[in-house]
């Protein structure tokens, strides 16, 4: 069900939703998922205009680079 | 009471190691348990710093190492190699694992790790007045039955419950280990067919938890996988067990076992974490707004490192005066001292201008080491570093750089020393690998006098810019050499950009003043071993064969100059004296103004009359580029080798800037001539 799934690049500040998927190399998928960003976490929009993105997961701010966000899918938005 | 751990132990044989999410508190926690008792090191063989300290308990010492913080216990990188190799093959009697109470989710990951290597575990969970603040309820003496670990309440900064923490880890009952996360049938199956396979080997039950080695296995970890590899059978038995998961659940195995744990964590926290419905914005989300703007960011950045600039080497200048006169007032003391007691010439000579004269030199960059460190961790500690490199970020990825090395370029621009040491706010080898070999090309402070003697004898009116141009060249070709090491030396993996944004906090005086002592006292041990070393070799050089005038013509410093000499000779400086004076040149580089002083035999103030006499505005500006690229000072080289821990990148860079230097200089000079500036 990817149609109902939106990369984190494409939302704007203050919307959430949940992790679905990321995709993208294993080791890439692990580091991300063990600092927090696994699947079914809510995820937070605070700031996305140029630059890396921040978002809080798990009651931590995260600054995420650009590229890596168009890999992490959020659905329920 | 056998069965209490410490009264098996004696007076510091105790060992409780901190592990930790990194911005946990972990540092706060080692400072509060260990106080001034405290030395930090580098784990053997790699670059990563090692801390430990002491802590006394019943009026016994026990050894507290703090590991380096980490999300996970894999084998991401060189600090979660290091911190499980510590646990798994050092067996401390405890391993303390401090916890961030405000986040509890994802600092639990680290514990399900560290529980699943078998070892004696206490709780630390810290920042409770923060959890407090933002009402987050957790119900701690649940949380320690579930987790059935003793589980202590802290405020690091503050010193609660550090000692109901000590207590705990020191007296902890040797309980039988029956921690155990269900990783699903499937899974569980295959760990133990791997475990029976495993449990063959001796070598390999001996050193290991199998449990936790079959499931590092199944996790595909680099690092353990080439420790079975002669092992065919475990091999092919890893290979079957993840081609079975992976047909049977349709997904990989490494993804299913991080999904598990943090279920096994969710479970947890639902029964004993309360926490408000809606994040609220606190103060720090609102810090951030303005701090990390797509407009204000960069602006304010760049104010902040003026700043730092400033406050490390407005206030560090008169310092190294006084540190200047304290070594002549020494440097009096104990020539009057050797005279009186008679004390031959040459003895004389190499006190006062080797040991005192060479080490002094050295040591006059204390001051501005000592407070760049304070503004780091000022910047650190208050969590704004971290925003600094998210703004720079963009930039300095184009470059090939990190966000986080534009703060050791800057410091470079005042020394490069603590420049290379402030690369160590860099977690990935590779960009602080970069970021030590550029450093060197930020123009310090040091080359200053001798662009403003050389400025002043040949570019009067246009000396800023002449100066200015310099500088320039010097960021241009940092820019340059990182894009190509990047490209070429280091290539590797990009390391992806997900950085924490801690909450702003107020520093601790003790964690600043802990931190810039560790930083200066590192670098007083390496004034007085490898830069000796080298002071001395020069000293002696320039005073042999016996009888010489000292750095004369005649000695051995002179005659290496003249035999050098014409390898300077198509740069426009082929001189004995100009060679000599680069030779010196490595101690300090302001040494080459006072190197041209001794061999023209003349005071400062007409220097500038004889160097007109010997170059050409041409070759003066080749002269001053060779100045800026060739091999980094001493102090310099000496920080390059303890922070990449190698004599081969050190040489390596030694061996690079002095050829680019060359080839530069070079260019400048002849270019110059070809279009007729000679």
């Amino acid at each position: 069900m990817m149609a109902s799934a939106l990369p984190l690049g494409l939302m704007v500040s203050g919307q959430n939703g949940k992790i679905k998927e990321i995709v993208g190399g294993k080791g890439f998928r692990e580091r991300l998922m063990e600092m927090g960003f696994n699947k079914g976490s809510t995820i937070k929009v605070i700031r996305n205009d140029s630059g890396p993105l921040i978002v809080i997961v798990k009651e931590s701010r995260m600054a995420v680079g650009r590229g890596m966000a168009q890999k992490i899918f959020v659905e329920g938005v | 009471m056998a069965n209490i751990s410490n009264a098996l132990k004696k007076d510091g044989q105790f060992n409780i190691a901190l592990a930790g999410n990194p911005n946990a508190g972990k540092t706060s926690l080692f400072n509060s348990l260990t106080g001034a008792r405290q030395h930090v090191g580098n784990w053997p063989g790699v670059t990563v710093e090692k801390k430990e300290g002491k802590a006394i308990y019943q009026g016994k010492s026990v050894n507290i190492i703090d590991l380096p913080g980490t999300y996970s216990l894999g084998a991401y990188s060189e600090d979660e190699m290091i911190a499980r190799d510590y646990i798994v093959k050092e067996n401390p009697d405890v391993v303390i694992n401090v916890v961030d109470a405000t986040n509890l989710e994802r600092n639990l990951y680290l514990t399900t790790q560290i529980l699943e290597m078998n070892v004696d575990v206490v709780i630390a969970l810290n920042m409770m007045d923060e959890a407090k603040a933002r009402e987050i309820q957790i119900d701690v003496k649940k949380l320690s039955n579930l987790l059935g670990l003793p589980t202590i309440p802290t405020i690091a900064t503050k010193k609660e419950g550090v000692n109901e923490l000590l207590k705990s880890a020191v007296e902890q009952k040797k309980a039988e280990k029956t921690f155990k996360i269900d990783y699903g049938r499937e899974i569980e199956e295959e760990l133990e067919t791997l475990q029976k396979v495993l449990s063959v080997y001796m070598d390999l039950s001996a050193s290991y938890p199998l449990r936790w080695l079959a499931i590092k296995l199944l996790e595909d970890d680099k690092h353990l996988l080439k420790e079975i590899e002669s092992k065919d059978k475990v091999i092919a038995q890893v290979e079957k067990s993840k081609q079975r998961i992976l047909e049977v659940l349709d997904e990989e195995v490494e993804t299913i076992i991080i999904d598990q744990r943090y279920q096994f964590i969710a479970e947890i926290t639902k029964k004993c974490v309360k926490r408000p419905q809606t994040t609220k914005e606190t103060l720090s989300d609102k810090i951030d707004k303005v701090v990390t703007h797509r407009i204000i960011g960069i602006p304010l950045f760049t104010v902040v490192m003026w700043l730092v600039f400033q406050f490390t080497f407005k206030l560090g200048d008169p310092l190294i005066g006084w540190v200047e006169t304290f070594f002549e007032y020494l440097g009096g003391l104990a020539s009057a001292g050797l005279e009186n007691i008679g004390a031959s010439e040459m003895l004389i000579s190499f006190v006062m201008d080797g040991v005192i004269g060479g080490v002094g030199s050295v040591l006059v960059f204390l001051p501005p080491i000592l407070l760049v460190f304070l503004a780091i961790s000022l910047l650190e500690d208050s969590g704004y570093m971290a925003r600094g490199a998210y703004v720079m970020d963009r930039l300095m990825t184009a470059l090939g750089l990190h966000g986080k090395s534009f703060i050791s370029m800057i410091i470079g621009f005042g020394c490069n020393v603590p420049g290379i040491m402030a690369t160590r706010t860099l977690e990935n080898k590779k960009d602080r690998m970069i970021a030590i070999l550029i450093n060197p090309f930020m123009s310090c402070l040091a080359r200053l006098p001798v662009y403003v003697l050389f400025g002043s004898a040949f570019f009067a009116a246009s000396q800023g810019w002449m100066i200015f141009s310099l500088y320039v060249l010097g960021i241009v070709i940092a820019i340059i050499t990182a894009k190509i090491f990047s490209k070429t030396l280091f290539k590797g993996e990009p390391s992806p950009f997900v950085m924490e944004l801690p909450p702003y906090r107020i520093p601790t005086l003790k964690g600043i003043f802990v931190h810039m002592w560790n930083k200066g006292s590192s670098f007083v041990k390496k004034a007085t071993t490898i830069i000796f070393g080298v002071v001395v070799l020069i000293w002696v050089l320039s005073n042999f064969p016996l009888g010489v005038e000292y750095a004369s013509e005649q000695s051995l410093i002179g005659q290496i100059g003249s035999f050098v000499a014409p390898v300077f000779k198509p740069l426009g400086f082929g001189t004995w004296q100009a060679a000599v004076a680069l030779v010196f040149g490595l101690l300090a580089k302001e040494v080459v103004v006072g190197t041209f002083g001794v061999v023209y035999g003349v005071e400062e103030g007409s220097l500038t009359e004889v160097l007109r006499g010997h170059f050409t505005p041409l070759s003066a500006y080749a002269f001053l580029v060779m100045t800026l690229i060739y091999v980094p000072c001493v102090a310099a080289i000496g920080a390059i080798k303890r922070e990449t821990n190698s004599w081969k990148w050190t040489a390596f860079a030694v061996g690079y800037s002095l050829v680019l230097g060359w080839i530069l200089a070079f260019i400048v000079y002849q270019g110059g001539k070809l279009i007729g500036l000679g």
